[in-house]
């Protein structure tokens, strides 16, 4: 159904007029021109499309942009506030995070739901948060690395 | 220069038009504000003519197959000091942007930092073949070095000229040359060349010796790191030119498979779609991508299926019987002689599955036709080739095709074939409409070039006094890459018969197949490192200690030597029951030793790999952490077709087509990694992207039989293949 659903996007009162059925990547990706995150799959399956929206990871590909009317949608490109990096993305860069970087919006979005909720997670936890989301070059150990390094200069957990 | 800045030219480098926005000005304003950008900052001042005739007279551009011997072609320096740096090599992920300015800053001597990559851009860029074959280092770098070395003695005898001082007695540092016997007097690379016009060459520069390097040997933030954690990065499917369409190409549901009719009336009724037909070509086509899927669902087609043919089990028998005649690869001594001498013989057949590539960035393509000239943004590992292939199927002269490659989200090969940006080429022809193609996953796997199924069948003998004297080696399907033994055997021979670079009888392999990660090289290191492993055990000698025996090559031994040392091997004799495993292998001049320690579940029949050390000789190391990258990723992705990968199929149609029965490692797979790299300056610097892969099959699979006795021939080795060999053991 055609119809217009408002919700904030990287902190700014966005509204779009689509068939409300349609995936939130999609809109994000071609109405919005928010080319950041990434398709993968299309079937929640490897995580590229990782978006957070309130405080939970959510899988773009396979969210209707109806389920997030009235609520705060975060991408890639709303993590850096005024220019500055987010600790994580920080530290991506320290440990050298990606490779090709396809698998990198929706690793480092994954990871910030993460430290939202667990501030200080072992290495194991974050491991199982992590696991659905793939990365075919092998970066694996570098985001572990950085995710751990992230939640240990996050003060008081993540922003 | 701060490094937004940098990276902000590097995105134009990968074929951006810069800063931010959401839409992309055509095509041909891009390319003039590109011009207007380049030739603004002055970096044509090396060309010999008005930097407007760069772009008018192509042929001046070397377009040709060959890298141009004119150093004008890799480099530019600006009055404002940054060097441009051009390439015809592509970023996959394998930090070639990073590792190749290294390259030209070590040689031009000026700081790294100021080195700007333009990559893959076949109006821009010198030719290149491809990006593929651990070459861009091996084979590329010393060009790039000769160019920078070149360009860097030609700025010197300027400045000798102008600061009136022997050109030896100047030194150069950060593009600023310097007298040190007249403090004082300095001019810089810009000021050198600032609007002037230089046709000077010289005949001989040398290279930098190893012990001079500063620049290369250092492992620098990757070039590209700030753009990918921002999710500025570009990929080909990230351009949206304005007018755009979003193609959704009709596919068949098996290789084989022909077209019986065609009811395209429900999607042409969709709001804002269109239908294109031409010849084989059926597209449904929308502005928005996810719409035009939308419609291309309300498609329907009849297509009359293939004949019935092999599947992913008939496969091995189907190679054997199809397979061409086999070369001859190497052979020494006799094999009649090696048969008398053999006490012990061991007689082996090795399989291994089809696998794909499955890159996390499907294949994607951006095409605009303007003023009859075709620009596609491609995600492609051969920018040069696929520039000649959209050419023909437009009917263009190739002049008239420019491929643009930006970031590449994986390639591993499988980007080598770029059929999406044919197809988005010629949908842009056909609709007069910028278009774009991004395979969907299922299209991604049906036609992927697959790593080709293949046999091994290895004949080999030990002596009584448990030295190996015969190997007689077969290789099906794969090809004959490395497939020669580097272990001292007196009578040996090896043949190959088919394999991933075509060539081979129509219907061997079932539909594509084509370089995978270290191509030919991870079939033949698990067949020879399995039968090594068989044979030490009959001789009743541990595994690494039977592989020293048989080798007299010295970088070899040395990786070994240097990964038991880490890994802290004590020599037992397999099953141990330890769990450990130890594989050898060449792939391209680099020699790589690696060792596992696994745990099987007896019951389940799951293997987790607890811990991996590789030790790689890959002669002077250019980017010491981008190296342990590349080898962290090898080894982790050769997990896949160690335990899990492949590709099942029937009568033409691929079974696979997605993550969910296509497993590819993911975190809980990892195994502690420790990689270590041989200190070798008395080589040249090779590849490091490749080598670790291919040991991966084999060290899995002898250290699951260190660990529980059962040994598995063919990859990947599945619970359900663990199992069935556990009942055997
Ligand atoms: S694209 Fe959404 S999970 Fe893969
Ligand atoms: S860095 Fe390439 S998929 Fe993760």
């Amino acid at each position: 159904m055609q119809r217009t659903i408002s919700f904030t996007l990287n902190g700014k009162p966005t509204r779009v007029t689509v068939d409300d059925q349609r995936m939130l990547l999609w809109v994000l990706r071609s109405d919005l021109g928010l080319t950041g995150t990434k398709f993968g799959c299309g079937a929640a399956l490897c995580g590229a499309c990782t978006v957070v929206v309130d405080k939970e990871a959510v899988r773009s590909c396979s969210t209707p942009v109806k389920e997030v009317a009235g609520k705060r949608v975060l991408t890639i490109e709303g993590l850096s506030q005024e220019g500055r990096l987010h600790a994580i993305q920080e530290a991506f860069l320290k440990h050298h995070g990606s490779q090709c970087g396809y698998c990198t919006p929706g690793m480092i979005m994954n990871a910030y739901a993460l430290l939202q909720k667990t501030p200080r997670p072992t290495r194991a936890q974050i491991i199982q948060h992590m696991d659905d989301n793939l990365c075919r070059c092998g970066s694996h150990h570098r985001i572990l690395n950085a995710i751990q390094e992230a939640a240990g200069t996050m003060k008081g957990g993540a922003q | 220069m701060t490094r937004d800045d940098s990276n902000s030219r590097g995105s134009m480098g990968n074929g951006g038009s810069g800063e931010g926005g959401v839409s992309e000005s055509p095509p041909r304003d891009l390319s003039r504000r590109q011009f207007l950008a380049l030739a603004g900052s002055g970096l044509f001042v090396f060309f010999p003519t008005d930097p407007l005739d760069a772009f008018q007279e192509p042929e001046r551009l070397p377009a040709r197959q060959g890298y141009p011997t004119d150093f004008n072609a890799y480099l530019r320096v600006g009055p404002d000091s940054r060097v441009t740096c051009f390439v015809g090599k592509v970023e996959l992920g394998q930090g070639a942007m990073t590792s190749l300015a290294q390259l030209l800053a070590e040689e031009l001597d000026v700081a790294l930092d100021s080195v700007d990559m333009v990559m893959g851009d076949t109006d821009l860029c010198p030719w290149d073949m491809g990006t593929f074959g651990s070459l861009s280092i091996r084979q590329f770098g010393p060009v790039l070095r000769g160019a920078g070395a070149e360009a860097r003695a030609v700025l010197l005898e300027m400045a000798a000229e102008q600061l009136q001082a022997p050109a030896g007695r100047l030194q150069v540092t950060a593009g600023v040359v310097t007298d040190p016997s007249a403090p004082g007097k300095r001019v810089t690379y810009a000021q050198l060349v600032q609007g002037k016009r230089i046709e000077r060459r010289l005949e001989k520069a040398p290279v930098k010796p190893v012990s001079a390097f500063s620049v290369v040997g250092q492992s620098p933030r990757r070039k590209d790191a700030l753009e990918k954690v921002t999710g500025k990065a570009r990929y080909a499917g990230d351009f949206a030119v304005p007018g755009m369409l979003h193609a959704r190409v009709l596919r068949p549901p098996a290789h084989g498979a022909t077209l019986r009719d065609l009811d395209t009336a429900a999607a042409e009724k969709v709001d804002g779609a269109r239908v294109v037909r031409d010849g084989d070509l059926v597209a449904v086509l929308h502005e928005r991508p996810d719409l035009a899927d939308k419609a291309l669902r309300l498609v329907k087609a009849r297509f009359d299926p293939p004949q019935p043919s092999v599947d992913d089990k008939t496969i091995f028998n189907h190679l054997l019987k199809t397979a061409p005649q086999p070369r001859l690869v190497g052979e020494s001594g006799s094999l009649a002689e090696g048969e008398k001498l053999a006490a012990n013989i061991v007689e082996e057949t090795y399989l291994n599955s089809y696998v794909a590539h499955a890159a996390l960035e499907t294949h994607s393509a951006t095409a605009t036709i303007e003023g009859g000239k075709a620009t596609v943004w491609a995600s492609t590992q051969t920018p040069f080739p696929v520039k000649q292939q959209v050419a023909q199927a437009l009917g263009f002269t190739p002049q008239n095709v420019r491929i643009i490659t930006p970031y590449v989200g994986g390639g591993f090969g499988g980007k080598s074939a770029s059929r999406q940006a044919v197809e988005a080429a010629r949908l842009a022809k056909l609709t007069c409409k910028p278009v774009q193609v991004v395979f969907h996953r299922d299209e991604e796997f049906f036609y992927d070039t697959f790593r080709p199924a293949a046999v091994v069948k290895i004949r080999a003998a030990l002596t009584g006094a448990g030295k190996m004297v015969l190997w007689d080696y077969k290789v099906y399907g794969a090809g004959d890459r490395e497939a020669r033994l580097f272990y001292d055997v007196p009578h040996q021979r090896t043949v190959s018969a088919g394999g991933w670079q075509g060539g081979n009888p129509p219907g061997m392999h079932p539909f594509g197949v084509g370089p995978w990660r270290a191509p030919s090289v991870n079939t033949n290191t698990f067949a020879r490192e399995s039968h090594i492993d068989i044979l030490a055990a009959r001789a009743g000698a541990d595994p690494v200690e039977f592989r020293l025996g048989h080798l007299s090559d010295q970088r070899m031994r040395r990786v070994l030597e240097a990964a038991a040392r880490q890994f802290g091997w004590k020599p037992a004799r397999a099953p141990s029951g330890r769990g450990l495993g130890v594989a050898l292998g060449i792939y391209a001049g680099t020699y790589v030793a690696t060792m596992a320690e696994v745990a099987v579940n007896k019951s389940t029949g799951r293997v987790q790999v607890i811990r991996v050390v590789c030790a790689q000789d890959e002669g002077v190391v250019v980017n010491p952490d981008g190296s342990r990258q590349q080898m962290e990723g090898s080894i982790t992705m050769g997990l896949g077709y160690a335990l899990a990968e492949e590709v099942r199929f029937k009568n033409g149609e691929v079974l696979d087509r997605n993550f969910d029965t296509y497993e590819i490692p993911r975190f809980s797979w990892l195994p502690k990694i420790e990689t270590i790299l041989i200190e070798n300056p008395e080589t040249a610097a090779l590849g490091c992207g490749e080598p670790p892969i291919v040991t991966m099959g084999a060290v899995v699979a002898n250290a699951i039989h260190d660990a529980v006795g059962a040994r598995l021939r063919q990859l990947p080795m599945t619970p359900a293949r663990i199992q069935t060999a556990l009942k055997r053991a």
